[in-house]
Formats: C-alpha cells, structure tokens, sequence
C-alpha cells in the first residue's frame, strides 16, 4: 500500500503589524491558520474557513481581505494588519472605539472582521452612500444582527473623514 | 436602602468592549495548553443504516497522526442511555457517539482523528473509508411523513375552553390557512470548539467549552466517564454566539474529552461549518389556524394545531401553539401540537424557540381576518385586546401592549397606510405596509451568586452563567455598582467557571431577571453585612439605626446626615481583607398568581419591485414592553438583532434536505442564507414605560427573544398589502411572489 506523503514545510518571512516574523509551516496552510494556530494571534476569526462570512476579514497593504482565502506563503513582502495591529498602545483606533460606542456587536466574534472591513473602506475611500455601505459591508455576517449599529459606525466614519490606516 | 450611582437604566458601554474590539476577548478555540493536539471529526454519509468497515490504515501512517477512534476502539465502558443526558434531554434516549455501528441520522459523526496538527488532522480525515449497508434512505420530509405524527410523549397544550368547531361553522367571518416554517440552522459565528485536558493523577478533567451553561457540559462529561461533578471543570468565558445551540453540550466536546483521557494529552476539537449543520436545528413545522369573527371583528374561535418535526430518538417539543390561547381574548379556542419523528438528528431551541414559529402563523391569520372582514389589522388587534390570560385564567404582572400598538403607528405612520393591496407604488416598486404582535414568557429561573468586597474597595461578583453576546457582563456590573454604590470600573463580573456559584443555562431570555435577582440579592446582603461590621465599627453613627435609613454611595455609607465612612475603612477596622457573601435567589411565590409576558408591536414597510420579485425591508419599528430596562444601549442591541434574524427568516433562511439521501444540501453560509448588512435597513428600537413589581426584583423581563417573534408575519402582511398575494411558507423568496 502507497503511504500517503506527508506535505513538507516550507520557511516563511511575514510583516504582520510592523514586525518581521518567521514562519516553518506546510506550504498549504492558509493566512488564517498561520496567524490563529502557529503565530498565536487569535484576533482574527475563524468563522467558515470558506470565504464566506468575513471573520477572518484582514488588511493587507490596507485592502481588506479574507485571510482563510489565502496561504500565508502568497503574502511575503506584503503588510498584513491584524486586529492587534489597529489600536496604537491603549489608544483606540477610532472605528474600534465607534465599534464600542454604538454597541456595533455582541458576541464579538465578527467583530474583529467588521472593524477590518471598514478601515478597508476607509482606506479605499469607499462607501459613499448608504447603498454601497450596506454592499461593501455585505462580505461580514454579523449572526447577532448588529448591522444597524454597524452601519452607523461606518456612516459616522465616513462623515467625519475618519483616517483608516493607510491610504490606497 | 438606596444607593446612589444609578447605573442601572442607563446607557452604558459594554464592559468588554475593548478586549473584543481588540481581539483579546478569547473564544474556545482560542485555548492552547501546552502539548495540544487536534482532533477532527468524520461524519456519516448515509441517513440510515450501519458501517460495516473503517479503513484506518492509510491515514494512521501519515507523520503525526496519533489515533483515530471509531466505535471499535472508543475505550468506553459507561454507555447507558441515562449517563448521556443533560438538564435539557428531551424524552428518548440521547444520541451517544460511537456508541456502536447504527447510522441514525446523515452528519452523524462517527470517527475521530487526532494529529499533531490542525491541517495534518483534516489531511488525514481525507484518507479513511468508510463502507456503509444502507437502509432506505431515511425520512427527512415532514410533509411527506404527516402520517406519522404522534402524541405520545408531546406535552399537552393549554386546554380547550368553549367550542370552537361549532363557533367557527357558526361564524360569519372566518379565515383557514396552512403555514410552512422550513428547518432553520442556528448558525452562530463562533464554530463550536472543546479543549479538554484530563489529569490522569487527578482523575480530572480541565475544559473549554462552548456552551450556554458550563453546568451543562459538567454534568454530560461526568455522567459519561463516572466521575464526581467537582472532578470536572468547564470554563466558557467567551461565546461567540449561540442562540440556543449552546443549550445542550454538542459532540465535539464528547470526542475532545474521550480523546484527551485516552491519549492522557490535551485534545481541542473545533467543527468546521459544514459540521455546524450536523447538530440540532429549528424544526420544519406546518401550522394550520383557523380563525372566525362577529360583525364587530370580535374573535368567536381560535383554532390552532402544529406538527413539527424531531428525530426518531428524542421527543424534541417547545411551546407552539399555545400563544394562540393567550394572545387575544376569545372564549372559544382549541389547540394541537404532534411531534413527526424524522431520520435527522434532534431539534433544539432556537431563538424564541416555538414563539417565533406559532406566532408567525397566528399573526398572518389574524392578518387573514382583518382582510376578510375589512378592518384595519391595527383595529382588529385592540377589538380582541385580553386583559388576562385566558389559557392559565390568571391577570398579566404587567402588559404595556397598548403603548407598544400606539408608540408604533406613531413612529411608523400606520395611518398612512393603503388598504387596499397593490395601490402604493413608489417607482416601479410596490410599496406594502403590515404589522403583527410579539409575545414571550417572562421566566425567573433559581439561581445563585457571590459577592467580595476588598478592603481595597474593589467587588466581585460571581454567577456561573453566560455571557453570549447579550450582555450579560455588563448588566450584572451595573446592577452591582448600583447596589454598593460604587464606580463601574472598581466591578468585576465572573461568569463561565463551573466552580462558580451555580446559574441556570442561558436561555429563554431570563438571565438577567434570574442572575440579575441573584446579583441583586447578593449585593443587597453585602449592604447588611457592612451595616452590621459598621455599626460595631463606628457606633457613634449606625448604633440603634435601621439599615432602611442607610445610604450606600460613593463607596461610603451613612444615615440620616451623618458622616459618610468609606467601606475600606469599615473593612480594615474590623481587621479583615475582604468580605464574602453568596446567595441562593428563587422566583418569589406571589409571581405564581399572574401570567408574566412581554409583548411587542412590529410594523415593518416592504418593497417589492415588480420587474424582478426582488424584496427589501427598507423600515421596520419595534415597539416593546419588556419591563424595566437595564441598559437601553444593550438591550436595544437585543432587538435589531432579532429582528435581523426576522428578516433573515422572512426572506431567505431555509435548511434544504436531499430526500435521496437525506443529507442537507445547503450546509454552508454561501447557500444557507441568513441576513447581511445589505438585507437589514433602518430598525427603530421603542422602549415603552413597563413597571413590574411581580416579575422579580429587578422589574426586567428579558429581551432575548422577543425581538425575532412577529417580526416574519409582518413581512409577510406587508407583502400582502404590497402585492395583493398571501405567501404562507418561509422564507418569501422572490419566486412566490412573482
């Protein structure tokens, strides 16, 4: 009988919120396993491993992306930014404090992915009307139902010309 | 004894907030203990029949899988029916995992493997064979099976009173219509996830679960592995998200638990969401309803009778049709429920479980009958106002319905609306206005809670209970801070330890009126354990004073214009550290005498855009009468989310099941849909004054579930108004209405 061949690893060099780190994974593993289960950052979600809710909803050159549809190894020389990354020490990020202000979640579970997906919007200047709010945004389930009040974070952002993290 | 931060009423920040807008708020999965290895689980192919092999071979030869337990090999001697229930367990015999070769249902999990690693684990799942001999496919259509719809087992529902068969005949108006609520998938965020570590010098097991009730998944685990309650701990700090599929323990805290005994290593088993299909659902349910009325639209019969589907080895039952017996007043009413036993796995509660589910066929009915009688649905609702309970013949503890009827037309412009169907068009979108009322129990569950003041003047109080993104945290730091008198931040709350003081399962939306009874009461007997310590302390002041007169604020206390002490110095004074209370909190007799309910008025506007089918909510106003509020900026959260979860019913939640082979064909979010920030517009949130002195202490009904009930039949009523046809089965997708 063929024993089946166990996939080997692969190092891996990834920016992820500022910092170099070194990765000895198997080639296959996705962004979301790489950060949640060998770099112990866990603000990020799993929440489908499928590309369809947006838990796992991270930036990458300030572009919002879901990291469970990505294998680490394609984001070398890029800059991930990760839930941990947004706040700067014990200063909020505006969106996470908005986030706070208006009860935009429950659990939290989506919320890490909610906040990412609106500084995304942030950064790509979109989101300019109510419609393409609720669009864009539309990649994040929230099962609690928080979108009303998420809705209202992204809207007070996008009125106050809230910064995201980059511009793009 | 009054206090003096007023927190509780007011709008206050979750006391989470930052670790979850941060990511540091750690959900099951998220537990690593030193030397972890993962488990992933197999599930069945087949509804029905038995596995006469498992190929383990291949896969155990790949690197770092350690084991692969099946029925064959599972080092289990404990295998009773009894050993496996929890405080939920319907009627019947629970499911037991690799308990032998039986197939009872497809999903069914039926082998674990156990690697180094996540990916290795799910690589190696992909190498094992499974050989089956199928039985019929199995029976998963609950229209299909009505034939076999029973009794037995099926609690009763509220008795008849009258005659409603003769009344219906004799009636002049009347409606009868059959309503359809497909299998509806909980579907939280968070997948479930178990870390289980067993101390094999110990004897014990150290767990993370995600769970509604840490009580819950201790006494499953101890009751399959013979051990004493205390040599399980189970901690739930976080959950992600529930919705009453937290309510009994799920199999993946079975396999992390057997496996980690066996391997004697820590052992974390998360489902994929596929697998989150594979457990508990809302049952599909057909309802028929009929409905008759005098000239005046007084209601002269009620008929009611649901068959809704369980599986072949749990009775799964929940409150259905019995709303219909209460909601408005009628002296003619008779109801029925059947369970039909399917080949699926059992159902659970769901959100408003039942409610949500009979109300919407009551308040489409009703909906019916204001049609056929030509008058406005808004009329015919207070034209059969009940001012008691006419199932249990006993008065409301409180019933703000009227305020809710009436603050809701206000804010929404009911007056506005155009009776006649098809006859309000903005565009080529038809434009529908429709309505219904909500209704849930207001339940007091016992429970416990404990409560420690710091000569450093910080309180903790604990409860085991949960917090699944409703607030249960911050509700129970605001009532704490109140009662002592103290700041929010020098509160902790404790909750999801089963070493804790023991609370009930969160659920039926009565945590905050049972925890929240419990806190109360604890920090109320650590006011009269400070008054006692005070007034040997300080005798000048408190000696021959009634504790009634004492002032508990700022961290101080006083009576009458005396100097306040602060409670550190009474503390210190006395010599001690700390001071320690617990408490046993029980529903008080009295409630016993009345029938408590919270009620709410939905009124939602509906588009319909008569080129494609495409329907949108573009307005929904929620008018609820729950009691007294604790946090308006929680609670209100409460409800956009059920109604979030009504539109998602209303419009596109469905479980689709392949009757070839049993198996639901949709078990993944791409095509089981649930509501997105596209589907939800604006919500308005009406909180009308209700003061209930006989609920429980704290005046609060819980707002868990009242948000979703209503929410679908008045969608479904707008879509009338908008296009002139009924649609009587979920989810309204664009091709009934076309």
């Amino acid at each position: 009988m063929e024993v089946p061949k166990h996939p080997e690893t692969i190092p891996l060099e990834l920016n992820i919120n500022g910092e170099t780190v070194e990765l000895d994974i198997s080639a296959w593993t996705t962004l979301l396993d790489a950060l949640r289960e060998h770099l112990q950052l866990t603000g990020t979600k799993k929440g489908c491993d499928h590309g369809q809710c947006g838990a796992c909803t991270v930036l990458v050159n300030g572009k919002h992306i879901n990291s469970c549809f990505t294998l680490a190894a394609m984001q070398t020389n890029k800059e991930i930014t990760t839930i941990e990354g947004l706040a700067n020490g014990e200063n909020l990020h505006p969106v996470q404090d908005a986030f706070i202000e208006h009860d935009a979640f429950q659990c939290g579970y989506c919320t890490p992915g909610q906040i990412c997906a609106t500084v995304g919007l942030l950064n790509m200047k979109k989101g300019n009307t109510p419609e393409e709010i609720r669009d864009l945004m539309s990649g994040n389930i929230c099962r609690c139902g928080a979108y009303a009040n998420i809705y209202k974070v992204v809207e007070e952002m996008k009125e106050k010309g809230t910064e995201g993290t980059t511009s793009i | 004894m009054i206090a003096g931060t007023n927190y509780i009423g007011k709008s206050t920040r979750r006391v989470d907030g930052i670790k979850k807008v941060t990511g540091q708020a750690p959900y099951i999965a998220e537990f690593n203990p030193a030397d972890l290895v993962h488990g992933y689980v197999i599930n069945s192919r087949i509804a029905k029949g038995k596995i006469t092999s498992i190929h383990r071979e291949k896969a155990l030869k790949v690197p770092g899988v350690r084991e692969i337990f099946t029925h064959e090999n599972v080092p289990l001697e404990v295998k009773i029916d009894s050993d496996y229930t929890d405080p939920l367990s319907p009627p019947g015999s629970p499911f037991r995992p690799l308990y032998d070769d039986k197939i009872l249902y497809n999903g069914q999990p039926i082998a674990l493997i156990v690697a180094d690693t996540f990916e290795t684990a799910a690589f190696a799942a992909g190498l094992v064979e499974v050989e089956y001999e199928e039985e019929d496919h199995g029976e998963v259509d609950l229209k299909k099976n009505l034939e076999q719809a029973t009794h037995e087992d099926v609690p009763d529902p509220a008795e008849p009173r009258g005659n409603a068969e003769d009344a219906f005949e004799d009636s002049e108006s009347k409606i009868e219509a059959e309503y359809y609520q497909p299998r509806e998938y909980h579907n939280p965020m968070e997948p479930f996830a178990s870390v289980a570590s067993w101390n094999e010098e110990e004897g014990s097991f150290s767990i993370y679960d995600k769970i509604q009730g840490v009580s819950s998944s201790q006494g499953y685990i101890a009751g399959i592995f013979n051990l004493e309650k205390e040599k399980v701990r189970v901690i739930s700090p976080f959950i992600g998200g529930a919705f009453g599929s937290g309510l009994r323990p799920q199999y993946q805290l079975f396999f992390a638990a057997m496996a980690s005994k066996a391997l004697k290593l820590p052992v974390k088993v998360v489902m994929t969401r596929t697998q989150m299909f594979t457990f508990g659902h809302r049952p599909a349910c057909l309802q028929r309803v009929k409905l008759s009325a005098d000239k005046t639209g007084k209601l002269t019969s009620i008929q009611h009778e649901a068959f809704s589907e369980t599986s072949k080895f749990e009775k799964f039952n929940e409150t259905i049709v019995d709303w219909s017996g209460l909601m408005y007043e009628c002296e003619n009413v008779k109801l029925d429920y059947q369970l039909v036993p399917l080949d699926v796995y059992t159902p659970m509660d769901m959100r408003a479980p039942g409610g949500s589910t009979g109300i919407f066929a009551l308040e489409c009915a009703m909906d019916e009958l204001a049609i056929e009688t030509g008058i406005d649905p808004l009329e015919l609702r207070l034209i059969n106002y009940a001012e008691k309970d006419q199932n249990e013949n006993k008065p409301f503890s409180s019933k703000e319905l009227k305020a809710c009827y009436q603050r809701a037309a206000e804010k929404f412009g009911w007056q506005n609306r155009k009776p006649e169907p098809r006859s309000n068009k903005q565009g080529n979108k038809l434009v529908g206005y429709g309505m219904a009322t909500g209704v849930w129990e207001a339940m007091q569950q016992k429970s416990s809670a404990k409560a420690i003041l710091t000569a450093g003047g910080k309180l903790t109080v604990s409860s085991g209970t949960a917090d699944i993104g409703t607030g249960t945290y911050t509700i129970m730091s605001q009532i704490a801070a109140e009662m002592l008198g103290i700041s929010l931040e020098n509160v902790e709350f404790k909750l999801g330890d089963s070493t804790l003081p023991e609370a009930p399962i969160e659920g039926g939306s009565w945590t905050a009126s049972s925890v929240g009874s419990a806190v109360k009461l604890v920090c109320s007997k650590l006011q009269e354990t400070i008054f006692a310590m005070a007034a040997q302390t300080n005798t000048d002041i408190f000696e021959n004073k009634l504790i009634e007169n004492a002032v508990f604020s700022n961290g101080e206390i006083s009576v009458g214009n005396s100097t306040a002490i602060p409670y550190v110095e009474i503390i210190k004074a006395a010599g001690k550290k700390s001071i320690e209370v617990e408490v046993n909190s029980e529903p008080e007799d009295d409630r016993s005498n009345y029938s408590c309910y919270s009620h709410s008025c939905v009124m939602v506007e509906v588009h319909v855009d008569e080129d494609t089918g495409m329907i949108s909510v573009p307005r929904v106003v929620n008018a609820i009468a729950g009691g007294k509020i604790l946090n308006p900026k929680t609670a209100e959260s409460q409800i956009i989310g059920g109604v979030a979860w009504g539109i998602g019913m209303a419009l596109e939640e469905e479980g689709m099941m392949d009757s070839r082979n049993g198996r639901i064909m949709n078990a993944n979010l791409a095509e089981y849909h649930v509501a997105v920030h596209a589907d939800v517009q604006e919500i308005d949130v009406i909180f009308v004054e209700e003061q209930d002195d006989i609920v429980n202490p704290l005046g609060a009904k819980g707002l868990g579930e009242l948000g979703i009930v209503g929410v679908a039949s008045a969608i479904s009523n707008a879509l009338y108004n908008a296009t002139g046809k009924r649609v009587r089965e979920l989810p309204f997708t664009l091709d009934k209405v076309l």
